[in-house]
């Protein structure tokens, strides 16, 4: 690490660990409730553990993106943060509202608006807290000596996010309007300016593991991320095709949410080149592997098994099944919670000097996180594939079809069993690292003079 | 070969053009698409009500509608159709919370009031053109 204020990483990489860990516990109580199994009903209804498994997820990733934003900008600004204890401010507010939304899920203060259940009041305390994260970073960003193309992505994917927020702060009394602008939040954040947010950390952990050359890797981060909102703007239609919209979405949704596996494409052959180029010197192998998986898997979950049922005449039959929660799992992980994972791996070392770059427990964690991820993608789509036929094509009754496809279900848990193994090892790593010292300064220095060679 | 710089104004112009198109398709959507297909006018105090209770009880957290929420319990878009307004209030009145198949649905002490502005909710939403979703059954039941 450069500078002293990085540090502050890790507080968010621990506050993104801790929300993992409590995601994974809801998810296995959905897990069970749909095996037939909901015995913490009275306690945690299922609508609890979903509006709480969901937000978890935002906030988590949320919380890695900006630990990894108050990693990166310093070093690619080459000067300290603007404010240390206004980060921390910003960290802790952040903490705090994420325990209330959470605890608030379990006593009825939500709404029901999918990955948006956090009621508006405290919307505006999100919305100040990242207004603070924001000014930190653009300050550090303006005093900053250097100014790069990987900084001001990622800032500007930041930023964007921020501002899409606001859309689904409005009250509407059609539910279809409310929905529409739901989606400005959603897919505009996942399938757009997230994908900025992505695009900026790769390129800044492929110019730092591969040695390849910043300008290189910054021009083909600009194609990567000009295709994911040629493609991503107008494919937010998929999600207006059957929910009160026009039917012209149809044609444009379809024909634009084809186009978008491009964009993942485009990440994956951009990672995979880099790679190829590069003098694979860097020690840091567990940094790399989930660089590149993040990649990789980013394009298997959100590009392709995204474009398996985003046409609108198999999207008629698949909307509202377990298909989209087989897509959402595979794409969620390969891209954010993968990516989030890499950022961890690569400044873990750097922050607290320990180097651990390529441990049997890294490993373990690695693939046991992954194998365990496709099992439960698998289960999904089997007791979705299944839940199409019987339902929508047989004519079968909801609850009829829910009893037929609980065998799935004890798959899933069987392959989530697996993939709660892998986040352990990787907790265990993350411990392992401890807190980050004084001591790490200047501690990359070492892997700049590899690029040299 | 692409220069940087190219590659940039690749990225700013598409972005631009692209959000030009959407804002556009959008500002029809909400003035002229969506306001047609679900019979805007029609939103009455009641219709409000219920939808307000469905979002506080989070139903989406369960039930799907227009497709959307999270697939544990019914798509209700047509449950007005499927099952019938009394129906929907034995459900919304059963006194030990509604328990098909033992699959459990949080029970909630709706006022008479709350219970007609759900149904007039569902009638409403029965009503919408929603491009012929949810389709229907090509085998049969």
């Amino acid at each position: 690490m450069k500078f002293k204020s990085q540090k502050i990483a890790y507080h968010f990489f621990a506050l993104s660990m801790l929300l993992l860990v409590l995601q994974i516990i809801y998810g296995f109580i959905m897990g069970f409730a749909h095996m037939g199994y909901d015995g913490l009903h009275e306690l945690i209804s299922f609508n609890t553990a979903s509006a709480t498994h969901k937000n978890l997820l935002v906030v988590w990733i949320l919380s890695g993106f900006m630990g990894a934003a108050y990693y990166i900008i310093p070093d690619e600004s080459d000067s300290e943060l603007f404010s240390v204890p206004l980060a921390k401010l910003q960290f802790w507010s952040f903490a705090i509202v994420g325990v209330i939304a959470v605890a608030g899920f379990h006593v009825g203060w939500w709404e029901g608006r999918k990955f948006l259940e956090i009621p508006r009041p405290l919307d505006f305390l999100v919305a100040g807290n990242v207004i603070l994260f924001l000014v930190i970073i653009l300050m550090t960003l303006i005093k900053g000596k250097k100014s790069s193309t990987t900084a001001w992505v990622l800032t500007m994917g930041l930023v964007f996010a921020a501002l899409l927020y606001l859309p689904g702060m409005i009250y509407f009394d059609n539910i279809s309007v409310d929905s529409f602008f739901r989606w400005y939040v959603v897919h505009l954040w996942v399938e757009g300016v997230w994908e900025l947010i992505m695009g900026g950390i790769l390129a800044y952990l492929l110019i730092k593991i591969t040695g390849v050359d910043r300008e290189v890797i910054e021009k083909w981060l600009y194609v990567v991320v000009g295709l994911t909102f040629l493609s991503g703007i107008l494919g937010t239609g998929h999600h207006y095709y059957y929910t009160g919209g026009p039917s012209y979405w149809l044609m444009i949704g379809g024909i634009f949410s084809a186009l978008e596996p491009l964009a993942f494409l485009g990440m994956t052959v951009f990672a995979v080149q880099m790679y190829r180029k590069g003098n694979k010197k860097h020690p840091n192998k567990l940094a790399l592997y989930w660089t590149l998986s993040t990649a990789i898997v980013s394009f298997l979950g959100a590009g392709l098994l995204g474009l398996a049922h985003t046409l609108p005449g198999v999207n008629m039959y698949t909307h509202g099944t377990l298909v989209t929660a087989m897509h959402g799992h595979l794409a969620f992980w390969g891209a954010y919670a993968s990516l989030v994972l890499a950022i961890i791996s690569y400044s873990m070392p750097l922050m607290t000097g320990r180097n651990i770059f390529d441990n049997r427990t890294g490993r373990l964690a690695f693939w046991c996180s992954n194998i365990g991820m496709f099992g439960m993608t698998g289960a999904f789509a089997a007791a979705g594939v299944a839940q199409v036929y019987l339902e929508r094509i047989a004519g079968y009754d909801f609850m009829t079809v829910a009893k037929e496809i609980e065998p799935h279900f004890f798959v899933l848990i069987l392959a989530a069993t697996l993939f709660t193994v892998g986040i352990i090892y990787f907790i265990i790593n993350f411990l392992k690292f401890g807190r980050p010292t004084d001591e790490a300064l200047k501690s990359d220095e070492d892997f700049e003079a590899l690029k040299a060679d | 070969m692409l220069s940087k710089q190219q590659a940039k104004v690749f990225f700013l112009g598409g972005t631009l053009l692209f959000l030009a198109i959407f804002v556009g398709m959008s500002v029809h959507s909400l003035m002229i698409g969506i306001p047609e297909n679900t019979n805007d006018s029609d939103i009455t105090e009641e219709v409000i009500l219920g939808k307000q209770l469905w979002d506080e009880n989070n139903c989406m957290g369960c039930h799907t509608l227009m497709g959307e929420g999270a697939y544990y319990a019914p798509e209700l878009t047509r449950v007005y159709d499927r099952k019938g307004a009394e129906y929907i209030r034995t459900v919304l009145n059963a006194p030990n919370g509604w328990a098909p198949r033992g699959r459990n649905m949080v029970k909630y002490d709706l006022t008479a009031e709350e219970v007609e502005g759900l149904v007039a909710f569902f009638e409403w939403m029965n009503r919408a053109d929603l491009n012929g979703f949810p389709p229907e059954p090509s085998i049969g039941n």
